[in-house]
């Protein structure tokens, strides 16, 4: 696969060193190029890219509150079409936050009114740039500030709630799960939300150094690790169509994800069993 | 007028701030044993090093992930 050389997220920014979100957001950019309009919802990206008075954004770049990026994405995408300019990209980049929680009733209605639009929602499971508040997308047993591990609370109790999914309810024609560990895969998909008319989701699993508690340089060594052991899965659905589009070769014990990651280093044995059974559970259902 | 937001006229300017400041760990790239894979280039968080694999110190925050991700070990980590 051919690689665009150019990047439209300029450094300098104040992201965490080893951070997965301007991976993410690079790639992407690449793959989108220079016709291209970005809204973000509040969150870390926001805050990374954007120390006033300077951006990182080489393409028009909008900055919204956190619940309302899909609904000024609609209207920047409907005046574009109002102009005739219907060869300009439309992207969201939301967090999980946004996404998940805040953003969600916002871009339900984007999604189900059919706007021509992608958005990507860049998941590093919590509110992070906040102090890790857990998030609708925190994962089940995920100590975070507000769900902590202690003798009063076990961590995150509740699953990790299955946006991809609810995108899909939606009859949108394209959803997607992708990670910046498979770069190729992620990629591809952009490309193909791109390209298709109607909106796209595209649900990006990114790790992330502070909020998961690992050393810089694993940031890629733990998206990886989420998807060979099962724990994410990479798929997607075209008009209806659900595909996986990586299969482990052999899945590895999720284990070996859990213990490699600070926020889970609470866990008792049982609970990584409860979680293993879970992932089985579901990989069996994707047939991964 | 009550001002609604603000703009921000100069694309990319954060490269104002030179981020190799941060670094503790700086990545030496031996071109000798690299084999041109792109891993470094595809994974580099600040988008810091150019096709020809010379790394910008200016911006590099010294994350190691390049490092870490070199399928020959050609980048390696020396203290500042």
């Amino acid at each position: 696969m051919e690689i665009p050389e150019k990047e439209f997220l300029a450094p300098g920014h104040r992201a965490c060193a080893g951070c997965g979100a301007t991976i993410g957001v690079r790639l992407a950019l690449k793959m989108l190029g220079e016709n291209t309009v970005a809204i973000s919802a509040t969150g870390c990206l926001e805050v990374i890219t954007t120390p006033y008075p300077e951006t990182s954004w080489e393409i028009p770049w909008m900055h919204v509150a956190f619940e309302n990026a899909a609904a000024v994405a609609s209207g920047v995408e409907s005046a574009l079409k109002s102009q005739g300019k219907t060869d300009t990209t439309v992207v969201v980049f939301g967090g999980d936050g946004g996404t998940a929680d805040i953003g969600l009733q916002a871009l339900s209605g984007a999604m189900e009114r059919g706007h021509n639009l992608i958005y990507i929602c860049y998941d590093n499971e919590a509110y992070m740039n906040t102090g890790i508040q857990r998030s609708g997308s925190t994962p089940y047993g995920a100590s975070t500030t507000t769900s902590p591990h202690g003798k009063e609370s076990f961590g995150e109790d509740r699953p990790k709630k299955n946006m991809p999914m609810i995108m899909a309810a939606h009859g949108i024609p394209y959803i997607a799960t992708a990670s910046i560990s498979y770069p190729e895969d992620f990629m591809k998909k952009v490309k193909k939300a791109s390209e298709i008319e109607g909106p796209a989701y595209i649900h990006l699993q990114q790790p992330c150094t502070t909020g998961w508690g690992y050393s810089p340089e694993k940031t890629i060594e733990l998206g990886r690790l989420a998807v060979e052991t099962g724990s994410w899965i990479l798929y997607e659905i075209e008009e209806g169509e659900f595909k996986v589009t990586y299969r482990p070769l052999q899945r590895r014990a999720v284990k070996e994800y859990l213990n490699a990651q600070k926020r889970f280093k609470h866990l008792t044995e049982l609970e990584k069993d409860r979680i293993q059974s879970h992932v089985d559970a579901v990989c069996i259902e994707l047939k991964v | 007028m009550v001002s609604i937001g603000a703009a921000v006229k100069e694309p990319g300017s954060t490269r104002k701030n030179k981020t190799g400041s941060w670094r503790t760990f700086k990545p030496i790239l031996d071109k000798e044993t690299c084999i041109k894979c792109e891993n470094c280039i595809m994974f580099c968080p600040e988008g810091c090093i150019n096709k020809d694999y010379d790394i910008d110190y200016d911006y590099c925050k010294g994350c190691g992930i390049c490092a870490e991700e070199c399928p020959v070990k050609a980048i390696k980590m020396e203290r500042e």
